[in-house]
Formats: structure tokens, C-alpha cells, sequence
């Protein structure tokens, strides 16, 4: 049984705006373990990058956390002091930003920046040493040596994007979050991007926490998942099991609502109306406005929302379980 | 159909409600601009208020117009002749003589038979600030509270006309130099080049030798030479991005010809651009205004330029603070109003902004 | 054959020499001669990575960039005749226009800011001045409820602004739709909804190309879209198109190593489905990727599938 290296519980973050408090985080829970890949899923607005930048305490000035835990193999994240979170970051826990290719300063060389990351956490490093370090990670990620002396336009997309990853590993973390990180990519780089990812998860025995509105893409490449909605998690447990028993009624839409190329080309299903405001927060199920089938406690807001166990791991919001 | 209609009016009139209400709180946020829209309400209430208390006889115009207003005061005093050599037990210094009361006797060489030891009616001008005139009077006897705020009708009236003029003219221009592109908009980039290069004010000054300029004529100058000047090419950069958006291409699409997109598509969303110019060009106006007055090239009744002019024709400029309403209300009139405007600029730059990168 | 537009070898080059004396004019080859032809009532998805100049396409087919060359034919339904897209005069693009609309990728951007829902829909109608002022209106009301915007007096005064992205493609769909055209090219028009959003947007427009026998070019990088949306996919790659066959039919059946690696690299939503793995012959894709392979030809192999090759024998094994 291997360990669990990072592990939310309860989290609740909320934005404070002129409007009113944002709850873009909702008791969110889970777990992941060694070498495990997990993924959140949902669309826009549904709390999921919040959460990236949350577990990275890297937050507009407006987030604040009310309440909860975030356990970085067995150290407490929240109400950490922002000198003691900048050893954390990229040590033990890095971020491959949506985008991320364009985070690139124009102006300096790639290696050079690599190595600024470096030269933070291990300042005693020579730099040779740094520089023998971004060349084992170019290897893994698949760019040659050369690519250290370029400067960020002189590289495609593609290329951005892997050095993005090599940066994100440079520090050796334990855990890199993923949010989105092929999303401006054609399919074909998107395809080699994703390989090379698994392929270092398993060569250093990392975690991943992947995260994406793309199902297709989590159903490859993830063991375990989470399905977001509103700031909310309504659905988690092992990807197999969701993909084959999904209980929810959002994720049984999300996975309806797919077309593939590959199978019979079946009707999809469509979602009407759209994702509620999560100004001042929500009672009760977020879903039910527009569950196809919704049960009368859904639809009078007598349930909150608890997820409950339905089968080993699997846990679902108890709303949406029953009905649908 | 007619159900539609009512409700689609009424839905109509909300939605404008809600958004002026949602403008209004995000112009309301900025500080700098609540300052600047403070600053220039108060101006208006005060151009606003000349003609009214006119008009229900509360200023009697004999007495407060700004121009021919006349107000005699008097004041009874004692003539003394002072002593060539100081100090005298009346006396400390030369600078005592004459004190409160006193005055001159050599000073009133027009009067006939005055004597030492006579009281005296002597006609105060420039008087000081009294109940009566709160800024007090200048050296003509008119009200300067009056004046300040007929200066401030001419502020607004040359401000709005001259920035209207001039960003209708650089709205136009820069929008056609974007969307024919080639060698009109070549011609009209240099054209903006030359005049951004000329001073303004210094060709303020020959044209003022050429022509007589009353305040229409300056408001014409200057939103011309304004509107051909840097903001055409600011504007027609707006224009530009504007131009490439779908919705210019869906309009092509649709059949629109080159003319109806230009005024009906790109003209609009570069409106807001103009809009900011607008109040900015506004201070520019008022600080033309008041130096052109001052150096005596504007005929023109009443400004707050004017104001100073003749004080310093007057030699009053130099008396330091004792005639300080001469001088001070006119030159604080002037820099709190074009900055007032700034001001605003600011924060209509907040509520604009926003609303162009809203998703 | 009762096409509704046939394409002849369209080329559009950009001319990207710089400064006014440079000898070696640089000349990019977008779209490098395509040809392919829609039948009335059908859909044709054309496929491709970000850069392979579909795009291009679309808008020299709308006449918003000039083409470089190739013979492009539009049905006219008011002559009922195919007419050549040269040489038209004002009157006869106007007429295009009434039969050829497009729909954009961005719902944010694809709508005037300043202009309310009701007038957008309108402007067509203005345009080309079809019924009176009374039946203008009357129309808009007619498409809103038809798009799913309902109740219409909602939307009529709304600004773009205020309404959401499926909303907005919405109103997009309406406008192009209102002077019922008879083919409209859409480019990317749900790639950038919410996922949950997109298939009611793509069965809006399936239920209308039905109801009112319109059809759709339908431009994409995503082959499960047009999977979804289309009778026929072309696949494009570097200007040029490398394989078209009927949809069921190129993915069961892909005979160019690109379509291969297309097919192959797409993720599926099942974690238990091990991906096709395709013999594909990465040098002759290399090849086909260096070379200026101009005119290449598009071979029959039966069933209306072309393949652009020179050799079919190789492609087949």
C-alpha cells in the first residue's frame, strides 16, 4: 500500500469581489497517493483550477481560505507563512500552468530560466551541475541540449510545452499539478505531450494530479478521478469504475454528451441552461436546476450535498445518486 | 405581437436602468474620478447659478453683472498727511501711515477743498471681499464672485465645443484612415505628424495677429488643430483592432457595404476611445483659453484669463496678497476646473476598460 | 449532380516578402489546390491541425480574401444554375451573399458589443432589404424561437455582453440563418463552448440544416465533431487535401498515413480501449511533409474515397 502524499480534506475557498463572496471551493476531499494519477474533470467555472492554485497557495490576493486542510506529505499547507510555502513550491509540489507555454519571459534564455528555478531551491548547486540537471531532464521529456541557448519564440508550441514540463520537474517534486496542459496543442502533439508525461510519471515514481474539461483525455490517462461541478465534487472514485458506473447525474451527461470516433455513433445527450452563479454560495444540490430526472427532495433543496460510498472508492453526491 | 412590444420597451427600459446603475458604480468606485466629477459639478452649479439669480432678481444687474455691473462703495476716512520722518507718537513707521480709516491727502489730488483733519467719502476699488461681494469687487467696482462664474460658462462652452469639434473631426479621420488604408491613410498621418509638431500656442498667438478671435472662433481653432493632431492616430490604431474582429467580418458576409460598416460597425466601438479623449482635450481648452486672455489676444467680455490680465494690467499682480481676490480666485478657477476634467477622464477610463475585456 | 458548391483547385498564397526590394519573394502557400464539391442537403467536414490553412479556405470561399486562383462554383438558387465565383458584379455578390453566410469561432467576438440582439438579426434582412419593416421584426422573432432563445422579447433589447457563449452562438446561428441560405460554412463554432453546451449547439444546427436544406462546410481540428456533424470528412494537412471519403468510411477505413496518425492519436472516453494502432509509414508521411508535391493526384479507391497520392499499390498492403 503505498503512501499517501498529499491529502485534502474539507477545503473551502472563496473569493471576496464587490458582488459578494465567490465560493469557488466547496468541501472539496481527496486524496493522492505515491505514483498515483488523478484527475479533476468539469467545465469552465467549476472550481478546478481554484483548486490547482489553492493547493499551491497561489491565489489572486482576494482567495481566501476559510476552512480546511491540504497535507503535503504529512505537512500542513494552509496557514503556512509565504517564506515557509516558497521552500514547498516546485520542491515538493510544482504546476504545469494552463497556457503555460506562453509564461515564458521573451527575453531570456530557456536553460537560464530553468536554472533560476534551480538556483532557488538548491543554491549551493554550481552550475554545472544545473546544467547537467536540465540536460537529464531534457532527455526524458524528449529535447535535445541545444534548446537551452534558445530563446522562447525560437521554439514551436510543442517544444514550449515540454520544456514547460522539464521546468516543472526541475526541482524534483513529488506531486506536479497539470491544469490543462495541451489544451492549445493539435491532437498529434497533444498525443506525444501526453505520453512523454506518463512515461516520466513512471520513470520517477511521481504523482500527478491532472486536470481538464477533456474526459477523453483523463479516461487515458489517469487511475483515479474527480468529477467537479460548481465548486463542488459530486462524483470521485477510480476512473474504470466512473467510466463504467457513472452514478451521477452530471457525469453520466458528461460522458453522454462526448461524441468519439471510435464505436457506434450513437444520439448524444445535451445539458440545458447553464452553470449557476456561485455568488454567496449554494444550499443544496448545484445540479438540480438542470438534472434531466430530478427526485422532489432535489428539486424542494432538502439534501445537501454529502457524497456517500456506493461501491469500493466510489463515492457520489447522495442528491443525485438516487434519481435520473 | 403587441404583448411583445410592451414587454420588449419595458425589458428595454430596465436593462437601460441596470446599466446605467452598473456604469454609475464603476465610475463611482474611482476616487479620482468622484474628486474630478465633484469638482466639476460645482463649476457648472456656478455657471448655472449666474443666469438664474439674475433672473429671479435676486442679483440686481446693475450691481452683480460681471461686465457692466457697478457697485459704489464708499468709505468714510480721514484725510491725513503723512510725516517725512518716522517714528512720530502717531506713527512707527512709514508703513503705518496712512492707517485704517486714513487716507492720503495728496492722493486725492481730484477732489477740491479737502483739508487735513476732513472725513473724506473715498470710492473703495478694488474692495475687498464683504458680505456683500463675497470675492469682493475689482478696480471697476464689478462683483468678482459674478465674474468667476461667467468665466465658468465660457470654460464650459469652450471646453465642450472645442473637444466636441475635435474628436468628431479625429473620430472621423482616424476611422477612415483605418479602413481605406493605403494612401489616404498615409496622407493623413503626415497630415498628423505636421501638426503635432506645430506648438499650439505660439500659433495661437499669429493667428490672433491675423484675425480677431472671440471665444467662438478659439473654440474652432482649437478643435480643429486638436482633431487633426495626435489623437487621429490613436484612434485609427482603435480602429484597426476593431476592423479585424469577426463580427466586422460577419457584417462583409452579410453583404454590408464598405461605408455602412465603417460608420455603423467599427465608428461605435472606437466611440468610447473618443469619449476619453474628449474630457481630456477639455483641459487642454481652459489652459489655452486663460493664456490667450491673459496675454490680451482674445476679445472677449468676460474669462477668468481676463480676470488676470486686468489685474495685471492694473499693476495689482504685484501687491502680493493684499489684493489677493484680483488674482487668486481667477487662477485656482482655472486649474481646478481643467484638472476636474482630467480627473473625470480617469475614471471614466475605469468604466470603459472593464467593459472592453468583458468575457 | 445537385451540388451545392464545387471547388476547382483553390489556391491562396500570401505574399510575405519583406520591404519593397527584396529579390527572393517569399511566398506562402496556404491553401495549396483543393478540390472537392458538396451535394445539396449534405455536410462536409473539413478537418486539420491549427496552421494547415482551412481557415483560408473558408474565407476565400466567402469572398473576404481574394483566391490566388483555382474555379470555384456557387449554386444560384434565384437562376438555378451553377455560377462561377470570377468575375461576379455587385449585384451578383450581393445575391452570393444572400446564399452564403458563416458562422464564427468566438461567440465573444463574432457579435457587436454595441449593437442589441434584435438589431445583429436584422441587419441581413436590412441589408438586402427582404419584406417589409413589420416582417423583418416579425422574422427575427420567428428565429429566436426557432434558435431556442425564447421568450424572444427577452433577448430582442439585450446586448451581446449579457448574454452567455451558447447564447451567443445562438443569435450567431439566427443571423446566418434568417435570409435562409443554402450553404453556410462553420468555423469552429462550439470549440470554444463548455463541452456540456456543445452538443445542444451542434443539434440545433443538424435540426436546421434538415429543416431548412441548408449545407454546412463544416471546419474543425476535432474528428469526433465531425464525426458528429458531417456526411463526408476531407481531411487537410499542409494546404492540401490528403484524404476524403464518406465519415463512417475514412474512420474505419483510413488509407493516408496522416489520417492514420490523426486517428491514432485522438484519446477515446473509455479507459478500457486500447487505441488502433496503425501501420503507418512515418517516412512516406516525412516525405509528403518536405516535399512541394504540387497536383498531387486524388486516386479513387472506390465507395467516393480519395486518397492523394502517387502510388495507390503502397498505401493499400
Amino acid at each position: 500500500m503505498s503512501k499517501d502524499i498529499l491529502v485534502v480534506d474539507n477545503l473551502n475557498m472563496h473569493y471576496e469581489t464587490l458582488e459578494g463572496k465567490v465560493m469557488a471551493v466547496n468541501n472539496v476531499t481527496f486524496s493522492v497517493k505515491e505514483g498515483e494519477s488523478f484527475g479533476l474533470v468539469g467545465e469552465s467555472g467549476c472550481g478546478k483550477s481554484s483548486v490547482a492554485s489553492t493547493l499551491l497557495q497561489l491565489q489572486s490576493d482576494n482567495a481566501v481560505i476559510s476552512s480546511g486542510s491540504i497535507k503535503l506529505d504529512e505537512k500542513e499547507l494552509v496557514g503556512m507563512t509565504e517564506s515557509e510555502l516558497r521552500k514547498v513550491r516546485w520542491n515538493d509540489i510544482s504546476i504545469v500552468f494552463q497556457g503555460a507555454m506562453n509564461a515564458w519571459n521573451p527575453v531570456i534564455k530557456i536553460g537560464e530560466q530553468i536554472r533560476e528555478a534551480i538556483r532557488e531551491h538548491y543554491p549551493s548547486n554550481s552550475k554545472k551541475e544545473n546544467t547537467e540537471k536540465i540536460s537529464e531532464l531534457f532527455k526524458i521529456v524528449g529535447l535535445e541540449d541545444s534548446i537551452m541557448d534558445r530563446y522562447p519564440h525560437e521554439l514551436s508550441g510543442g517544444m514550449k510545452q515540454r520544456a514547460v514540463i522539464a521546468l516543472a520537474l526541475s526541482c524534483d517534486p513529488k506531486i506536479v499539478i497539470a491544469d490543462e496542459p495541451t489544451t492549445a496543442l493539435d491532437v498529434v502533439i497533444q498525443d506525444q505531450i501526453l505520453k512523454e508525461i506518463k512515461k516520466v510519471q513512471e520513470l520517477l515514481g511521481l504523482s500527478l494530479i491532472y486536470i481538464s474539461h477533456d474526459i477523453a483525455v483523463i479516461a487515458e490517462m489517469t487511475d483515479n478521478m474527480a468529477v467537479m461541478y460548481a465548486g463542488s465534487i459530486v462524483e470521485k472514485g477510480p476512473t474504470a469504475s466512473i467510466f463504467s458506473n457513472p452514478r451521477h447525474a452530471y457525469t453520466r451527461l458528461l460522458l453522454e454528451s462526448t461524441p468519439s470516433v471510435v464505436g457506434e455513433k450513437k444520439k448524444l445527450r445535451a445539458l440545458d441552461g447553464e452553470p449557476p452563479s456561485l455568488i454567496n454560495g449554494l444550499d443544496a444540490c448545484a445540479f438540480s436546476p438542470r438534472c434531466p430526472d430530478p427526485s422532489d427532495d432535489c428539486k424542494n433543496g432538502n439534501l445537501e450535498m454529502k457524497l456517500i460510498e456506493i461501491e469500493d472508492g466510489h463515492w457520489a453526491d447522495q442528491c443525485c445518486v438516487n434519481c435520473g | 405581437m403587441e404583448i411583445d412590444n410592451a414587454k420588449e420597451k419595458d425589458l428595454q427600459k430596465k436593462l437601460r436602468r441596470e446599466s446605467l446603475k452598473r456604469n454609475w458604480k464603476l465610475f463611482s468606485q474611482s476616487k479620482l474620478g468622484m474628486i474630478g466629477l465633484g469638482i466639476v459639478s460645482l463649476f457648472l452649479i456656478l455657471a448655472l447659478l449666474q443666469p438664474f439669480l439674475f433672473l429671479t432678481g435676486i442679483w440686481s444687474e446693475s450691481i452683480y453683472h460681471p461686465v457692466v455691473g457697478y457697485d459704489q462703495i464708499i468709505e468714510e476716512k480721514l484725510v491725513v498727511e503723512c510725516p517725512k520722518e518716522y517714528p512720530t507718537p502717531k506713527y512707527e513707521t512709514s508703513f503705518d501711515c496712512p492707517a485704517e480709516g486714513e487716507v492720503q491727502k495728496k492722493m486725492l489730488y481730484l477732489a477740491q477743498g479737502v483739508e487735513v483733519g476732513d472725513m473724506y467719502d473715498v470710492y473703495l476699488q478694488p474692495a475687498p471681499p464683504s458680505s456683500k461681494h463675497i470675492l469682493g469687487t475689482d478696480s471697476l467696482g464689478r462683483d468678482v464672485f459674478s465674474q468667476i462664474m461667467e468665466g465658468s460658462q465660457v470654460a464650459f462652452v469652450l471646453g465642450l465645443l472645442s473637444a466636441t469639434l475635435g474628436v468628431g473631426i479625429s473620430t472621423i479621420l482616424g476611422t477612415i484612415a483605418a479602413f481605406f488604408g493605403g494612401r489616404i491613410d498615409a496622407y493623413l498621418m503626415r497630415q498628423s505628424d505636421l501638426v503635432l509638431m506645430l506648438p499650439t500656442l505660439p500659433l495661437l498667438f499669429i493667428i490672433s495677429a491675423f484675425a480677431e478671435l472671440k471665444i467662438w472662433h478659439l473654440a474652432v481653432v482649437l478643435g480643429v488643430l486638436g482633431g487633426l493632431g495626435g489623437s487621429v492616430i490613436t484612434i485609427k490604431s482603435q480602429a484597426l483592432q476593431v476592423k479585424v474582429k469577426p463580427f466586422v467580418d460577419s457584417a462583409r458576409i452579410t453583404g454590408g457595404s464598405q461605408r455602412k460598416i465603417m460608420f455603423s460597425h467599427v465608428l461605435p466601438n472606437v466611440a468610447p476611445l473618443a469619449l476619453l479623449f474628449m474630457v481630456f482635450s477639455v483641459t487642454g481648452a481652459i489652459a489655452s483659453e486663460s493664456v490667450l486672455s491673459f496675454l490680451g489676444l482674445l476679445n472677449i467680455d468676460m474669462s477668468w484669463g481676463l480676470m488676470i490680465y486686468l489685474s495685471q494690467t492694473d499693476g495689482f499682480i504685484f501687491s502680493g496678497l493684499e489684493y489677493w481676490w484680483l488674482i487668486l480666485p481667477a487662477g485656482l478657477s482655472v486649474t481646478f476646473l481643467a484638472g476636474g476634467f482630467y480627473l473625470v477622464g480617469r475614471g471614466l477610463d475605469d468604466v470603459f476598460n472593464p467593459r472592453l475585456r468583458k468575457r | 449532380m445537385d451540388n451545392v458548391i464545387e471547388v476547382n483547385n483553390l489556391v491562396k498564397n500570401f505574399d510575405v516578402s519583406k520591404g519593397f526590394f527584396s529579390r527572393n519573394k517569399t511566398i506562402v502557400k496556404a491553401v495549396d489546390g483543393i478540390s472537392f464539391s458538396i451535394p445539396k442537403g449534405e455536410s462536409l467536414g473539413l478537418v486539420g491541425q491549427s496552421g494547415c490553412g482551412k481557415t483560408t479556405t473558408a474565407r476565400a470561399l466567402c469572398l473576404l480574401d481574394p483566391k490566388t486562383s483555382g474555379d470555384v462554383k456557387f449554386y444560384n438558387p434565384e437562376a438555378d444554375e451553377m455560377q462561377n465565383l470570377d468575375n461576379l458584379n455587385d449585384d451578383q455578390v450581393k445575391q452570393f451573399r444572400r446564399n452564403t453566410q458563416m458562422i464564427f469561432q468566438d461567440p465573444y467576438e463574432s457579435l457587436n458589443p454595441r449593437w442589441t440582439i434584435k438589431d445583429i438579426i436584422l441587419e441581413p434582412l436590412n441589408i438586402h432589404n427582404i419584406g417589409s419593416l413589420e416582417n423583418r421584426t416579425e422574422a427575427v422573432v420567428e428565429i429566436l424561437k426557432t434558435v431556442g432563445l425564447t421568450p424572444p422579447e427577452n433577448y430582442l433589447p439585450r446586448y451581446p455582453h449579457e448574454l452567455s457563449g451558447g447564447q451567443r452562438q445562438r443569435v450567431s446561428i439566427a443571423r446566418s440563418l434568417i435570409m435562409n441560405p443554402k450553404f453556410v460554412i462553420c468555423d469552429e463554432p462550439t470549440s470554444m463552448l463548455d463541452v456540456s453546451i456543445r452538443i445542444s449547439i451542434m443539434d440545433l444546427m443538424l435540426d436546421l440544416a434538415k429543416d431548412l436544406q441548408v449545407s454546412y462546410l463544416y471546419i474543425t481540428h476535432d474528428l469526433a465533431v465531425a464525426r458528429y456533424m458531417c456526411n463526408r470528412i476531407a481531411v487537410m494537412f499542409n494546404g492540401k487535401i490528403v484524404e476524403i471519403a464518406k465519415t463512417e468510411d475514412l474512420l474505419s477505413n483510413p488509407i493516408h498515413p496522416y489520417t492514420k496518425r490523426l486517428i491514432s492519436s485522438i484519446p477515446v472516453p473509455d479507459p478500457k480501449y486500447t487505441r488502433e494502432k496503425y501501420e503507418i509509414n512515418f517516412d512516406e508521411l516525412d516525405e509528403i511533409i518536405s516535399n512541394n508535391t504540387d497536383n498531387l493526384p486524388m486516386v479513387d479507391v472506390g465507395n467516393e474515397h480519395f486518397v492523394a497520392t502517387h502510388d495507390v499499390k503502397d498505401l493499400l498492403i
